[in-house]
Formats: structure tokens, C-alpha cells, sequence
């Protein structure tokens, strides 16, 4: 049984999870709205109160659950 | 910084009525959530149009009413504004919500606010989630609406999805040792030590040399032509005969624990070890002139520093020296030391005039890269130059060149205006040499756990918001500890500091953040 190739699409627009630090991580994307900067809307940032607290496993989880990519700020 | 030295006297006069006038604020009594399904409200703010030109906000809340848990929605202009707060906790009570969720600004700024109206409707005020829609989503993603708007909805749920997890959170109260640890017996220290004890609470005052007054004991008169001894004998009167204040002469610093509202110090004094407990720390440990090698300093009779200059001509006079040559900025704003010492230019008018009032017929050439006799300040500058005194431009690649010649010196310098050289005959060589930190500071610095800007004096929280706070909570700072400062600058910003810890000192209980990893 041969497994399908799956064709990437043309315009792939991949879904991030950042998992960010309060005290630096998330001020700064804040500081990025106040000067507003533009970036692309493709990640979703979750606020944890220190970066050292975030659990391998929840790096895994999003890309199991249909994420592209994750990113850990602290 | 001002207003808070302003604010620093007036609460000096109004300390023996502290709190006889303020009422305390009541709260509801908690409602019990714990046998309640989730009941979550979402709030969705517009910021007037800083969120609703970019994130079409009724499509999100209508989106809001279809996840599971959500039991009510609306939209706001403003979600902050004091009606909106009355919404939310009306919201609460009667839709019976037991978890918010606001979708706005940042939960940096505005969460204490919207947590407060839960505790004012009755619920835990930690189970609140707020969705950054604005600095996350309508203001960084302006030319996209639909993907601004998706991302709120998915910022949106995630919040949601947290806040029914979420736990009522108890924060834990801790008592306030309400006693100053001051250090630094200058002007600053002695200002600010005064003002704390003026309000009522005990201070430690320590100095690391033997004598209270620190670098003003060495300044002679002022450009206004007050006399600052006499300032410093008055401080050091009142901190002698004040009882609220403890002094430690010749004493230091050797080790500190604890932590805001409760520090366990140990000084090193004469007799031994000594420990304190103090709720706040002022850190007021001063600055020190700097020294030189250049322009013959050291290796001839006729070189001094504008200080010495000072001591000579609030003393003997500078005899019959008739022709005095200034150099501002030595050994400053260049790449060793880059920091302009601010009271240079101050001092070489003031010195200036004071040659011209003593011996009108002196010559007196001041040699400048930049003139800031700031503030109000300029009108000596103006007086200086009506009196004759020449202000000579150099710059920092063409130096003035300094020969001996015999006991007496020549100066070469050129003058940008006259596009000429000038040799000038020199009976008197006075050098700016500015300011550096105090020996110890980066010790100290390490002992407190604050930071040193790239000067390396101590660094306030914020330069216009919190000019005299640490970062940290309960340490403060004043006087040259900070920057190179006027003895008037000094003054305010101690009492400044003194109003700060009084913010810190006069609190009932300290609470803990009730900030969960989770």
C-alpha cells in the first residue's frame, strides 16, 4: 500500500503557536502594537508568567493538534 | 519629580493626620462558584477606533455567543470607561456569570481595572481572562481586517477556554516593617532622612566616612550667592537632635536579606556588626570629582581644578594671578567617559564672576566645547559675558595645548571665530574636570540587586514615570548617586524619594501578587 504524496499547498500560510513570558516576551509583542509594526497574522500567542514553567509536552501538543510551528519567548 | 517633592512637604505637614479622612473600601461577600458550571461573560471593546477600524467587533461577539460556556456577550466604545465597569458588574449579577472574559488592550495595563469590578460584583476577581485584540491583533495587522478579525476570534476563544479552567486565587498578606534604611549622609541623604523621620517613621541613616555632608562640604558659594555650609550645618543640626532618626558614622553596608517591606541588614559599624529590620531602602551614596593627568595637572604649581579654585577663592584669593584660563569638559564627553557632568559649565561662570568681583581687572578666558549653564542659569552666563569674561570654543579634535613657562603657562587654543590661533600668557589654569560615581557603587549596586546605567550610576525605574524608583519595589534613589546634579536638584529628588517610601511605608499590610504559573 503506497502512501498518497501529499501536495504542499502553493500558498501555505502556517499556523504558529507562541507560548511567551510575560515580563519580556509579551511586552515586547505589546511594544510592537504601540509602534505599531506590522507582522503577519499567522501565530497566536498564549501568556505564561515565566517561559522556564512551560512543559516540553506543551510544545508537542499544538503540533499534534494541526500547528506548524512553535515558538517558546522568555 | 518635582511634584513629588511638592507632594513630599505637604504630606510632611499632613502626617499627623494620615488616614483620618480616607474611608475603606467594602467589598461583597464572595460568591461560592465551586458547584457552578462555567457561566462565562465576554466583553468586546471597539478602544473607540483602534479596535473597531480594523477588527469588525460585532462579528466577534456575535462568534463569542456560539462558544461552549458562554452565557452572555456585549459589545463596548470603550470597555474601561466607568460606565462599562457598572455593565460588566451588573452583567455579573444578573446573568449570573462566574467567569469574564474582556477582549481589548493589553491585560498589562488594564487588568487590575476589570479584575476589580469582578471583586465589586462579588466573584473571585482571578477568574478573569482578558484577549489582547488590540496590541496583538487590530493595531499590528491594520491593512488585513479579515485576518485581524479571525485572529481576535481565535484570541477570543483561547482566552475563554482558559478562564473555564480557571480557580478562584487568595492572595496572602504580609506586615510592613515600617523603619528606612537611608544611605549616604550628603545633602540627599540627610533631606530625605529628615522627611521620613518629619513623617513619623524611624530611619537608619548611614555614612561610610566619619563626617555628615558629603561632596557640599567642599562647595563654597553658590551662583545665587548662598552659602551652603550653612545649609549643611542645619541638616546636620536636625538630624542630630531628631529622635526618630538612628546615625551611623563611619559605617557601611555588609550584608543584606529579606526582601520589600521586610530587610534584615547587617552594617558594618566602629564596634563590630550591627543588624537592622527596615521595610524600604533610600539609596543616596553621592559621587566623587573626578581626577586627571592632563593639561599638566599634578606637575605644575599653576594647574588646579575648578574645586580648588573654589576653596582659594573663598579663602586667601588667588593673589596677584591676572590672567586665568579656564578648560570645561576635561577628561568628559569623550569616548572613555561620554556623560556630560552637567554643574561644569555652572561652576566656571560662577567661578568666573567671582575672579571678576575680587579683581575686576582680571582676565578671565573660558575654554568650552558646549555652554549649558541650564535653567535659569543662563542670565550668569549672559552676566559673564557683560563683565568681559571670553568664551572661547574648542573641539574635542583640536584640544587646547598647555606649555610650562617658568611658574607661569601658555595655552594655545584656536578660535573658530576669529579663524585664528590664540597664545594666551596663563598666570592661573583652572580645569573642569566633572563627576564620576562613587567609589563602591557597583558593589553596592550588586548588594541591592538594582542596576547601573551605562555611566555606571545607580539607574531609576523609569526616567519620567518612576524617576526615583528602583525597578525593584521599596528601594529608591536620590542625589549624585543618580547623574551629576545641582545641590537644588538634589534636594528635590530626596524629597521625592522620601514621598515614594512613604507610598510603601504607609500601607496597612503589603498583599501578594496572586499570579499562578497555570
Amino acid at each position: 500500500m503506497s502512501v498518497p504524496e501529499q501536495k504542499i499547498q502553493t500558498e501555505f500560510e502556517p499556523k504558529i503557536i507562541a507560548i511567551v513570558c510575560n515580563w519580556c516576551t509579551y511586552t515586547g509583542a505589546d511594544l510592537a502594537g504601540t509602534a505599531r509594526i506590522q507582522y503577519p497574522p499567522n501565530v497566536r500567542i498564549i501568556r505564561v508568567m515565566c517561559s522556564g514553567a512551560v512543559d516540553p509536552l506543551y510544545m508537542i501538543k499544538p503540533i499534534l493538534d494541526g500547528g506548524d510551528a512553535v515558538l517558546v519567548g522568555g | 519629580m518635582d511634584a513629588s517633592a511638592a507632594a513630599a512637604n505637604a504630606s510632611n505637614f499632613l502626617s499627623a493626620v494620615r488616614g483620618s479622612m480616607s474611608k475603606i473600601k467594602e467589598y461583597p461577600e464572595e460568591r461560592d462558584i465551586s458547584q457552578e458550571d462555567p457561566r462565562v461573560g465576554v466583553f468586546v471593546c471597539n478602544c473607540g477606533i483602534n479596535i473597531g477600524s480594523v477588527v469588525r467587533v460585532p462579528e466577534v461577539a456575535e462568534y463569542a455567543k456560539t462558544i461552549p460556556g458562554v452565557v452572555y456577550t456585549e459589545e463596548f466604545l470603550f470597555s474601561c470607561s466607568q460606565d462599562s465597569i457598572e455593565k460588566i458588574k451588573a452583567s455579573i449579577n444578573e446573568h449570573k456569570l462566574n467567569r469574564v472574559v474582556v477582549a481589548s488592550c493589553t491585560p498589562r495595563t488594564h487588568a487590575p481595572l476589570f479584575m476589580s469590578s469582578l471583586k465589586e460584583a462579588g466573584i473571585n476577581q482571578y477568574l478573569f481572562e482578558q484577549a489582547n485584540i488590540r496590541e496583538h491583533s487590530s493595531w499590528v495587522h491594520r491593512d488585513n481586517p479579515d485576518a485581524a478579525t479571525e485572529k481576535a476570534k481565535d484570541l477570543v476563544k483561547m482566552a475563554v477556554a482558559k478562564v473555564k479552567l480557571l480557580k478562584p486565587v487568595y492572595t496572602s498578606f504580609m506586615d510592613i516593617n515600617r523603619q528606612a534604611l537611608v544611605i549616604g549622609g550628603g545633602i540627599a541623604g540627610m533631606t530625605n532622612a529628615l522627611n521620613l523621620a518629619g513623617q513619623g517613621f524611624k530611619v537608619y541613616l548611614v555614612e561610610r566616612t566619619g563626617k555628615l555632608g558629603g561632596q557640599a562640604l567642599d562647595v563654597k558659594y553658590t551662583m545665587k550667592g548662598n552659602n551652603p555650609s550653612e545649609l549643611v550645618d542645619k541638616l546636620i543640626a536636625d538630624v542630630n537632635s531628631n529622635p526618630n532618626i538612628e546615625l551611623y558614622l563611619e559605617s557601611t553596608i555588609k550584608d543584606v536579606a529579606g526582601y520589600l517591606g521586610n530587610y534584615k541588614t547587617t552594617l558594618a559599624v566602629p564596634s563590630g556588626d550591627k543588624k537592622i529590620e527596615h521595610g524600604v531602602v533610600i539609596v543616596a551614596t553621592g559621587a566623587e570629582p573626578a581626577e586627571t593627568k592632563e593639561f599638566l595637572y599634578g606637575r605644575h604649581g599653576a594647574v588646579l581644578t575648578q574645586r580648588e579654585l573654589e576653596q582659594k577663592l573663598a579663602g586667601p584669593g588667588v593673589g596677584n594671578a591676572n590672567n586665568i584660563v579656564m578648560i570645561q569638559c576635561v577628561g568628559s564627553r569623550n569616548e572613555e567617559r561620554p556623560y556630560c557632568s552637567r554643574i561644569c559649565c555652572y561652576n566656571a561662570v560662577k567661578n568666573a564672576l567671582k575672579i571678576k568681583e575680587q579683581n575686576p581687572g582680571a582676565n578671565v578666558f573660558i575654554l568650552y566645547r558646549d555652554i549649558r549653564t541650564y535653567g535659569f542659569y543662563e542670565t550668569y552666563y549672559a552676566e559673564a559675558r557683560k563683565q568681559g569674561v571670553v568664551f572661547v570654543r574648542y573641539t574635542l579634535e583640536d584640544q587646547p595645548v598647555v606649555e610650562a613657562k617658568g611658574d607661569k603657562l601658555k595655552v594655545t587654543v584656536k578660535d573658530p571665530i576669529l579663524n585664528k590661533t590664540l597664545e594666551l600668557d596663563t598666570d592661573l589654569l583652572v580645569l573642569s574636570t566633572g563627576i564620576i560615581p562613587a567609589q563602591g557603587t557597583d558593589a553596592l549596586s550588586q548588594t541591592f540587586k538594582v542596576s547601573l546605567n551605562a555611566d555606571g550610576y545607580f539607574l531609576e525605574a523609569h526616567m519620567k514615570l518612576r524617576p526615583v524608583d528602583f525597578a525593584a519595589d521599596g528601594l529608591y534613589l536620590c542625589g549624585l548617586a543618580h547623574s551629576p546634579k545641582l545641590i537644588e536638584e538634589s534636594i528635590a529628588q530626596a524629597n521625592a524619594a522620601a514621598v515614594r517610601a512613604v507610598t510603601m511605608l504607609s500601607k496597612d499590610k503589603l498583599e501578594s501578587l496572586g499570579n499562578v504559573a497555570w
